[in-house]
């Protein structure tokens, strides 16, 4: 789960992480009673949408007077924010952070991820502050620090510190960094967070640090024993039809092109639509019904994959094990009744009964295609789209 | 002579009472692995069929002498678990489980590190030597004794190479799906490295997906120590970055786990890649096929 740099910045402070004084703003006057209480000369304005890239879209301004932070305020809310993480269509901006501007000597990378292969949290830091991390480890690996955490000891204060001198902080400001360093992998244990970036993390010319900007991303898994995270979740950053799904225990991510596709297991509808693809098409979505998928789901996810205007030919692609394929055919056949399929479908069906599944499809009288393998089932429905 | 489970597997389940354990433990059954206990705490005393069940572990080692273990019990509840075992003495651990804390999972594999124990999974389908035992939730008539060993992120895409297999009549040793999640107990190495000590395997089947840089590992190790044949196939060419595909361990993120790398990592190592999945079996036929 992704929250908002705001509320990111919110946790932050539960956690004794300093972080600039501002506030959130859903309309410009609001921008300017924040920016007003907040005294100071300078004000940063910085739209609130999950996606990275915002200051080069045009998301994040700087303003030299009270006036200016509304005229900000008004230009970026209600805009349409096209970064390089949001895809051509953008991301409408509803709220605005206001903070105050601060005079900056240094810019630092902070980050906490899980390194699957060590199966620890690792810590990064790197004096490349405000550059993708990606960007520098292609680049100048060398700037990298980091820190892996063995899980049975914790944080030890001197990881902390090779943190610190290794990114050539020196000798004043070593406590600083050690506590912000901690206080934040605190934290990240704390909410089971699957990544932290504090970037850039900022020295101020008075000697304080700062996260300037704060992206925290959650374990799904763990969100059982977090339900004070929940609410955090914001709808309008999600499509639609993914709320959906969600909602219906399905897997289902919207893609760009024309190929439904309805499979049972997240490998082999990826292999699906690998498939869509090489016989011509594009696929339409990833939709993993599971391995017991019943009637019921089978249903919502025809639903889903047709509220998709987009989708002109469906592929059903099932490999019957546990899950029976006569069981799997009247599953699809009770859809059909109750959600009106105006695009072709075609089915391949195998594995458990498949002869069965096959059978009652065929018999149903209903348009539907039943294929013989994956790569007949592919070239039929590429040839629809 | 096939990998990790076989005919002196002595197994007990983990969550034996409840629904999907109950129903999986019976197909495990009827495949013929001999489940001598199951675990439920406060059912001990009770019997699943003829099966006795146990309030711990530890008494289900002492006293139905089980050596491997399968785990059903809910997303919450699974480190404990596959602790329990570990601490037992159990040292084949199946833990199918979807939905467990990553954090969990660094406990765990902390806890194991340097041990002798091998975990499979979790969000796993398990594992099965074809003809001897079937510990995992795999439909067993698709498979068929043989000298393939497969090694696999996925379930039913598993299936599906294996069935492939099965069709062309190769028949496999050993068939493990090491789980979809970041942080998993068994790797691709691990199961290369035991398949390349396997007299039964002659050739591998690598089915990996997006997400990490396992593959890539993977291709590394193939390169420097398995001489048998390697046929790879990996799922998620067409995946957006950025969004979990099913798995929690499927995605691409900072421009890492790219399906591209993965396939140009093994392919720069001289491993078949099949970029055709309805393809899997016949260019296996032509690889590994005597």
């Amino acid at each position: 789960m992704k929250i908002h740099e705001y509320q990111a910045k919110q946790l932050l402070k539960k956690f004794d992480v300093p972080i600039p004084q501002g506030g959130l703003a859903a309309d410009p006057h609001e921008a300017y009673q924040i920016a007003e209480a907040l005294g100071g000369e300078t004000y940063v304005v910085k739209a609130q949408i999950h996606a990275g890239g915002r200051g080069k879209g045009g998301g994040v301004k700087v303003a030299t007077d009270l006036d200016e932070v509304r005229q900000l305020a008004e230009a970026i809310l209600g805009m349409t924010l096209v970064t390089h993480q949001t895809g051509p269509e953008g991301r409408v901006v509803q709220k605005v952070l206001v903070e105050q501007a601060l005079d900056i000597k240094q810019e630092l990378y902070l980050g906490i991820v899980i390194d699957r292969a060590q199966a620890r949290p690792v810590i990064m830091m790197s004096a490349a502050g405000g550059m993708e991390i990606e960007e520098v480890a292609a680049r100048t690996p060398e700037l990298i620090v980091k820190e892996a955490i063995d899980p049975a000891v914790g944080l030890m204060p001197y990881q902390t510190r090779n943190l610190a001198f290794g990114v050539g902080l020196d000798g004043a400001l070593i406590r600083t960094a050690s506590s912000f360093i901690s206080n934040l992998y605190q934290m990240f244990m704390a909410y089971d967070c699957s990544l932290v970036e504090i970037n850039p993390l900022v020295i101020t010319t008075d000697g304080q640090m700062l996260a300037l900007d704060a992206k925290v991303n959650f374990d799904d898994n763990a969100l059982y024993r977090h339900k004070d995270l929940i609410e955090l979740e914001d709808p309008n950053e999600i499509d639609p039809l993914e709320l959906e799904a969600k909602k219906h225990n399905l897997n289902y991510i919207r893609l760009d092109g024309t190929v439904g596709a309805m499979v049972n297991g997240a490998g082999l509808a990826m292999a699906t639509m690998d498939l869509i693809k090489l016989a011509g098409a594009e696929p339409a979505n990833f939709l993993d019904v599971g391995g017991g998928a019943s009637a019921d789901m089978i249903t919502n996810g025809f639903r889903i994959i047709l509220g998709d205007p987009r989708v002109k030919a469906i592929l059903i692609n099932i490999f019957g094990g546990i899950l029976r394929c006569d069981v799997l055919a009247q599953g699809v056949l009770e859809a059909a009744k109750q959600v009106e399929v105006k695009v072709p479908i075609i089915i391949r069906l195998e594995g458990t009964r498949c002869e069965i599944g096959r059978d009652l499809l065929k018999d149903s009288g209903l348009n539907f295609t039943v294929a013989g393998d994956m790569l007949d089932a592919a070239h039929k429905v590429a040839a629809l789209a | 002579m096939s990998v990790l489970v076989n005919h002196d597997t002595r197994l007990v389940v983990q969550g034996i009472t409840g629904k999907e354990g109950s129903f999986h433990t019976r197909q495990c059954v009827e495949y013929g692995t001999k489940v001598v206990a199951g675990v439920t705490p406060g059912k001990g005393g009770q019997h699943m069929d003829e099966i006795p069940v146990f309030n711990t572990v530890k008494q289900a080692v002492a006293q139905a002498g089980a050596n491997t273990a399968m785990i059903f019990v809910p997303p919450a509840f699974a480190a404990d678990a596959i602790l329990e075992a570990a601490e037992a003495g159990i040292k084949v651990i199946v833990c199918i489980t979807e939905g467990i804390p990553t954090l969990d999972m660094v406990k765990v594999a902390r806890y194991l590190e340097g041990t002798d124990i091998r975990l499979i999974g979790p969000n796993c389908p398990g594992i099965i030597s074809p003809g001897q035992a079937k510990v995992g939730i795999m439909p067993g008539q698709i498979h068929q004794p043989g000298p393939i060993g497969v090694v696999s992120r996925s379930g039913t895409l598993t299936y599906e190479a294996v069935y492939q297999l099965t069709l062309q009549g190769l028949g496999q040793s050993t068939c493990v799906g090491i789980g979809g999640d970041p942080i998993i107990g068994t790797n691709f190495i691990d199961m290369l490295r035991l398949f390349q000590a396997d007299f039964q395997t002659s050739g591998i089947v690598l089915i990996g997906e997006i997400g990490g840089t396992a593959e890539e590992e993977a291709a590394a190790f193939i390169k420097a120590e398995v001489s048998k044949p390697v046929v790879a196939f990996i799922a998620g060419q067409t995946a957006p970055p950025g969004k979990r595909m099913g798995h929690a361990g499927a995605i691409i993120s900072g421009g890492s786990g790219k399906a591209a790398d993965k396939m140009a990592a093994l392919e720069a190592a001289g491993i078949t890649v099949v970029r055709n999945i309805g393809e899997l079996g016949a260019i296996c036929k032509k690889v590994m096929g005597a």
